[in-house]
C-alpha cells in the first residue's frame, strides 16, 4: 500500500496542478492492507476536476462498484504519467476530456455509458480503456477485491493451500489424475 | 565453459538457446563437438525470476516490432504482438506451460489422410510415425513427462477438477491430467511441482523443463559450449562454393562481429528463423538462403488457439495448480462428418487476474465485462489447441518500412484464416460451452485468439525440394551445411502443442549431425 500512500510524493517537487484523494472506506477489502488510512494522487498534467472525470470515466468502463476508488486512482495516477511524458498524448487527454464535457462526472451512469459509447472508436477511449486493463487488476488493492493470491512460490506454493480443495463436484478417479506428493 | 575463436572454422554455430537450439547444443557438446550458441536475451534464473506477471511478461519477451497483416483476429486484437514468445536463455521453454502430447500417425500423414483441400498447402512429412517414435520415447525421458514411462501423472486441480466433471457428462473418455514436461515428483536433479500456477512466469522450482536449467548448464559442462547472451544474429554468410561459413552478430555493445563456422543451425523460433534466412541474401541466392524454391517463410502455421471460461456460482480458484495440468484427447481424430479435417485438444488454462482481461476476453466494456471480472474466483478456464491448414500465403516476409534497432527490416506476420480453421474453432468452442454447461455454468465466455505462442511450419521439411525448405533431418535442401533446428522444420502442425516434437527432432537431428561430421559429408 505504500504504492499509494506515498503515491508520487516525490514528484511534488514539480509543480502539482491538481490532485485525487479520498479515505479507504472501512470494510473494504483495501481497510485490509490500509486501515484507516488517506491516500492522495498528485497530478502534475490534469488538473483536480479533470481527475475526477477520468476517474468517473475509469469507473464507467470498469464498473466495480465496491471496489475502492483508490484502485481507479492508480489508473489516472499512470495516464497523468504519460500525459506528462508527452505532449502529444497530453493534447489527446485534453481534447479527449473536452468531448467529453464538464459535467461527465456529475451525470448518471447511463448518460456516462452514452457519452462514452459515442467516442468508443477515438484514440482517448481505447487508450483509456486499455490503461485501465493493465492498471486496475494488477495491484494489491485488486487483488484483494478480486480474491486473487498472486505469488505463491514464497509460501510453498498452492499444493497445501487449496489447489485442489473444491468440493461441490466429484474427485477425479486416481488414474485420470495423480498421486498427491507426501504430506499434501 | 568453450571460448571459440572468431576465426576457428570448425565450430558448429546454433542461433537460439531455445527447446530445439538448447537441446541441440547439449546433444552435440556431449558428443565433443565444439559449439556457439548465440541467444539474442539475457540469462535469467529460477532466482531471479520476476513473480510479479507484468514484470515477468517485460523480463521474458520478445518485444522487438513485428508488423502483421491478414483476417485473423490477433491482426484485430493485438495489432502490434503479433506472437507471443521468449527473448531469453531457454528461450520460450522459460515461459511454456509443458503441455507435451504425441503428433499421432496419421497427422504426419496430413495429406494422405486429409485428402486436396482446396486453398492449402499441405504435405506429408518426410518421416513415417515409427522413426518418429524412437525419438519420442527418447524426448519423453530426457523431460520426464508425466504419465508416460511410469512416471505419475500430476494430481487434479480445482480447475481441472470442473472440467472433467464437465467431459464425463458429455461422455469424452480420453479425459486427464496430461502428459506434461513438469515433475510430478523430484527427478532429473530438479524439485517437484509445488501447484503454484506460475508456469509462464518461469518455475521458480525448476519442476517444469526448461533449457534454462537443464540441457545448457549441461552442454557448458562438457567444456564444449561458448554460449554468447545478448549476441543477436542478422545475418548467415556463403562462401563462393555456396556453403555457409560464417554468422555475422550484434553483441551486447550493439558492435557487429562475425563468428566461423563449419555448420550453422538456426532455432530461433517460428518467425526469427525465416526472417534470419530472408535478410541473408546474396548475389548467389538473391532470394534469401535455402529459398530457391521460394518456400522460406510459407506454410506458417500457429494453430487454433481460443480460451472459454465457465462461471459458476461457486469457487473455482483456477489460479492455484499447474497451468495447463489437464486435457481432453478425444476430439483429436479425423472425422470430417463434424466438418472439418484433423483434429483439436480441449486443454484446462487460467491466466493470472493481471493477464486476464489483458489476453483472455473478448473485447468489451461496461456493466457486462464488470460482471464477468467480478466472478473472477469462480471462473474455470480451457482453451482449444487444434490443428491449423497450411496455406502458401501465409507467410513470413521481410517489411521493408520498419526497421528493427539495427536498422534490419522486421518480420512481416501475414495469416488469411483457412475456412477449416474457422469450422475447427466454432465447433471447438461448442464444445468447451457444453462442456461446461453440463455441470451447470450460469454463462461461458469465449475468448479471442491471443497473439501465436506455437509458431511453427515457415522453413519446413519435405521429401520434395521444391515443396519445402529443408529434408527429413532439417538439413535444407539447397546447402549441406546449414540447419534448421526448431519449429519451423516441422511439415505440419498438428494438434499437439509442438514442444516435444521439437526436441524428437532436434535429438534426431544431433544424431544426424555428428554422423555426417564425422564421415566428413558436411
Ligand atoms: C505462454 C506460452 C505457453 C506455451 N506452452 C506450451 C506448451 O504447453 N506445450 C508446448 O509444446 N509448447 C508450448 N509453448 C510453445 C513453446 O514454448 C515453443 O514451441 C518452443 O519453445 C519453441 O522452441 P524453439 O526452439 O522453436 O524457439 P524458442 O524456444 O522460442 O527459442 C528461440 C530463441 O532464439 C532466440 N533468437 C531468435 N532469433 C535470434 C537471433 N537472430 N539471434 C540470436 N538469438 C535469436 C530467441 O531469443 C529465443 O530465446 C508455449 C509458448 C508460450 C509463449
Ligand atoms: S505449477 Fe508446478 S510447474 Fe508450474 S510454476 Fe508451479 S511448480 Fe512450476
Amino acid at each position: 500500500m505504500d504504492q499509494l500512500v506515498t503515491l508520487n510524493r516525490r514528484e511534488l517537487l514539480k509543480s502539482t496542478t491538481g490532485l485525487l484523494m479520498g479515505w479507504v472506506v472501512a470494510g473494504s477489502p483495501l481497510a485490509l492492507i490500509a486501515p484507516g488510512r488517506a491516500w492522495a494522487v498528485d497530478l502534475t498534467a490534469f488538473t483536480s476536476s479533470e481527475g475526477a472525470a477520468l476517474l468517473s470515466m475509469a469507473r464507467t468502463i470498469a464498473p466495480h462498484d465496491k471496489l475502492d476508488d483508490a484502485a481507479y486512482a492508480l489508473v489516472i495516477q499512470s495516464v497523468d504519467g504519460d500525459a506528462s511524458k508527452d505532449a502529444n498524448t497530453l493534447k489527446m487527454f485534453k481534447e479527449g476530456l473536452a468531448s467529453i464535457g464538464t459535467s461527465f462526472a456529475a451525470s448518471s451512469e447511463s448518460e456516462r455509458v452514452e457519452a462514452l459509447e459515442k467516442i468508443e472508436s477515438s484514440a482517448f477511449f481505447q487508450t483509456m480503456r486499455v490503461k485501465i486493463l493493465q492498471v486496475l487488476y494488477s495491484n494489491p488493492i485488486a487483488y484483494a477485491y478480486f480474491g486473487y493470491e498472486g505469488e505463491a512460490f514464497s509460501k510453498g506454493g498452492y499444493l497445501r493451500r487449496g489447489f485442489n480443495n473444491l468440493r461441490w463436484l466429484p474427485e477425479v478417479p486416481t488414474e485420470d489424475s495423480g498421486p498427491l506428493p507426501a504430506g499434501a | 565453459m568453450a571460448r571459440i575463436a572468431f576465426q576457428d572454422e570448425s565450430a558448429v554455430v546454433i542461433i537460439g538457446s531455445g527447446a530445439g537450439g538448447g537441446t541441440l547444443a547439449h546433444e552435440l557438446t556431449r558428443r565433443g563437438i565444439q559449439v556457439v550458441v548465440l541467444e539474442a536475451g539475457k540469462r535469467q534464473s529460477t532466482e531471479t525470476f520476476s513473480q510479479v506477471p507484468g514484470e515477468a511478461f517485460l523480463q521474458l519477451t520478445w518485444l522487438d516490432a513485428r508488423t502483421q497483416s491478414g483476417d485473423w483476429g490477433v491482426a484485430k486484437n493485438f495489432p502490434t504482438l503479433p506472437a507471443w514468445h521468449c527473448k531469453t536463455v531457454g528461450g520460450t521453454t522459460v515461459h511454456w506451460t509443458a503441455a507435451t502430447p504425441r503428433f499421432e500417425p496419421w497427422e504426419l500423414r496430413a495429406k494422405s489422410t486429409y485428402g486436396n483441400i482446396p486453398g492449402t498447402s499441405l504435405i506429408d512429412w518426410p518421416i513415417s510415425y515409427q522413426e518418429l517414435k524412437t525419438y519420442y520415447i527418447l524426448a519423453e525421458r530426457r523431460l520426464g513427462v508425466t504419465r508416460r514411462d511410469g512416471v505419475p501423472g500430476l494430481p487434479a486441480s480445482n480447475n481441472f477438477k470442473v472440467m472433467y466433471a464437465g467431459a464425463k457428462k458429455l461422455g469424452y473418455k480420453r479425459v486427464h491430467t496430461g502428459h506434461m514436461a513438469i515433475n510430478s515428483r523430484a527427478q532429473d536433479g530438479r524439485g517437484m511441482c509445488i501447484q503454484q500456477g506460475f508456469c509462464v512466469q518461469g518455475c521458480k522450482m525448476g519442476a517444469k523443463w526448461s533449457t534454462l536449467y537443464t540441457e545448457i548448464p549441461r552442454a557448458e559442462m562438457t567444456g564444449n559450449l561458448d554460449l554468447r547472451i545478448e549476441c543477436m544474429a542478422t545475418r548467415i554468410e556463403h562462401a563462393t562454393n555456396g556453403r555457409v561459413n560464417a554468422v555475422v552478430y550484434r553483441d551486447g555493445q550493439g558492435r557487429e562481429q562475425r563468428q566461423k563456422a563449419r555448420i550453422v543451425c538456426i532455432a530461433g523460433n517460428g518467425i526469427e528463423t525465416p526472417r534470419l534466412l530472408l535478410l541473408s541474401d546474396s548475389s548467389k541466392f538473391p532470394q534469401g538462403l535455402a529459398n530457391s524454391a521460394g518456400q522460406v517463410g510459407r506454410n506458417y502455421c500457429h494453430q487454433i488457439i481460443g480460451f472459454a471460461w465457465g462461471i459458476f456460482d461457486k469457487p473455482v480458484h483456477s489460479w492455484r495448480g499447474a497451468t495447463l495440468a489437464g486435457v481432453i484427447e478425444d476430439e483429436v481424430k479425423n472425422d470430417p462428418s463434424r466438418g472439418f479435417v484433423g483434429g483439436y485438444r480441449m486443454e484446462l488454462c487460467t491466466l493470472d487476474l493481471p493477464t486476464f482481461p489483458l489476453v483472455g476476453l473478448p473485447y468489451g466494456w461496461g456493466r457486462d465485462f464488470a460482471s464477468i471480472m467480478e466472478n473472477y474466483r469462480n471462473i474455470a478456464g480451457m482453451l482449444i489447441n487444434g490443428e491449423d491448414m497450411p496455406r502458401a500465403e501465409n507467410r513470413i516476409t521481410l517489411n521493408r518500412d520498419v526497421k528493427d534497432a539495427f536498422g534490419l527490416p522486421v518480420a512481416n506476420v501475414h495469416v488469411d484464416e483457412h475456412p477449416n480453421d474457422q469450422a475447427m474453432r466454432k465447433h471447438a468452442q461448442a464444445q468447451m460451452s457444453r462442456v461446461y454447461e453440463a455441470i451447470g455454468a450460469k454463462r461461458v465466455v469465449l475468448g479471442p485468439t491471443p497473439p501465436a505462442t506455437h509458431n511453427t511450419c515457415s522453413a519446413r521439411m519435405s521429401a520434395d525440394p521444391r515443396e519445402g525448405v529443408t529434408n527429413a533431418w532439417g538439413q535444407t535442401h539447397d546447402i549441406p551445411n546449414l540447419f534448421i533446428s526448431d519449429g519451423s522444420a516441422m511439415t505440419t502442425a498438428g494438434a499437439p502443442n509442438p514442444t516435444l516434437t521439437i526436441v524428437a527432432l532436434a535429438l534426431r537431428q544431433a544424431e544426424y549431425i555428428s554422423r555426417e561430421m564425422k564421415t566428413h559429408k558436411i
